[in-house]
């Protein structure tokens, strides 16, 4: 597919992302430091915020799994997640995390379970299409124009 | 919407400034490092408030300092404290994951110029260097 092509595909998924909520405002200040100098940013920090959100989850659970549940501890792993989700500008697992935080302060045990199982889906959902995305991006960038 | 920030103006007069960003999450310590050089500055970055304290105790000199608040070891307001009272006179910003004003309140009561929540945007960032060349400004007219 040529060059023309797939930036427009790019720039269609990337508006859908923002229009459907998916990303903020952070993100786009990622996007303005990628630069000839630093190629591959949004990457790295994507992928940074991979491995975060992946031993962050792994403490959620095993705090929530824990009797009696530590409430504070829980809080803690969660503000976390929050503080990374929203500074790269991932909106809807930010706005679940303020939802499960609530609960945790309420300390509503089945709230958090409920709530943790709703970021876990926006984290899944917002990955993959982030994963989709960047490979268009990576493409776009590599293709020659016909 | 993005006001389209242009840092390549103000980066000359930044690079005389030393920075120091002090968070526990590698993830914001990349964030934070790389819009600092985007705006011409070279930021020193650090894990804890223990680490930022031990760099003053050094004699290493920050016009600015931008504190996390939570972090192991010691916080942000721990940190802000110890500092004001060995006498850093570097301005100091409070970055926050929590919200809630009396946690805000607390932070500035440490000892903060100023104090964000997090995400830190460019134009918080370019509202911080202004007050800081403000600043630099005031101190040479009184010198003279």
């Amino acid at each position: 597919m040529d060059r023309n092509r797939l930036q427009h595909q790019v720039a269609c998924m990337r508006r859908s992302l923002f229009d459907q909520g998916y990303l903020d405002e952070p993100f786009i200040q990622l996007e303005e430091l990628q630069d000839d100098a630093n190629p591959n940013f949004v990457q790295e920090i994507v992928t940074l915020f991979y491995t975060d959100s992946a031993r962050l989850i792994q403490n959620i659970e095993h705090a929530l799994n824990s009797r009696p549940i530590d409430f504070d501890k829980l809080d803690d792993y969660m503000h976390q997640f929050k503080g990374s989700s929203s500074s790269i500008g991932a909106k809807k697992v930010t706005n679940e995390c303020t939802v499960f935080r609530e609960y945790c302060s309420a300390e509503n045990a089945e709230g958090c379970i409920r709530s943790f199982q709703q970021v876990k889906q926006e984290y899944a959902i917002l990955r993959r299409k982030l994963e989709v995305y960047l490979q268009m991006v990576r493409q776009a960038a590599v293709s020659r124009t016909a | 919407m993005v006001l389209g920030i242009d840092a390549s103006s103000s980066s000359l007069s930044n690079k005389n400034l030393s920075v120091l960003v002090v968070d526990d999450d590698p993830l914001i310590r990349m964030l934070h490092d790389n819009y600092l050089k985007h705006f011409g500055l070279k930021p020193h970055v650090v894990e804890n408030g223990k680490e930022a304290v031990k760099l003053f105790q050094l004699g290493i000199y920050f016009n600015l300092i931008l504190m996390d608040n939570e972090m192991p070891i010691m916080n942000g307001v721990e940190a802000t404290k110890v500092l004001r009272d060995m006498g850093s006179t570097s301005m100091i910003v409070g970055v926050t994951s929590r919200g809630s004003p009396s946690e805000m309140q607390t932070f500035m009561e440490a000892g903060l110029d100023f104090c964000f929540e997090k995400p830190l945007t460019f134009d918080m960032i370019d509202f911080i260097l202004k007050e800081l060349n403000m600043n630099d400004d005031d101190d040479d007219d009184t010198n003279n």
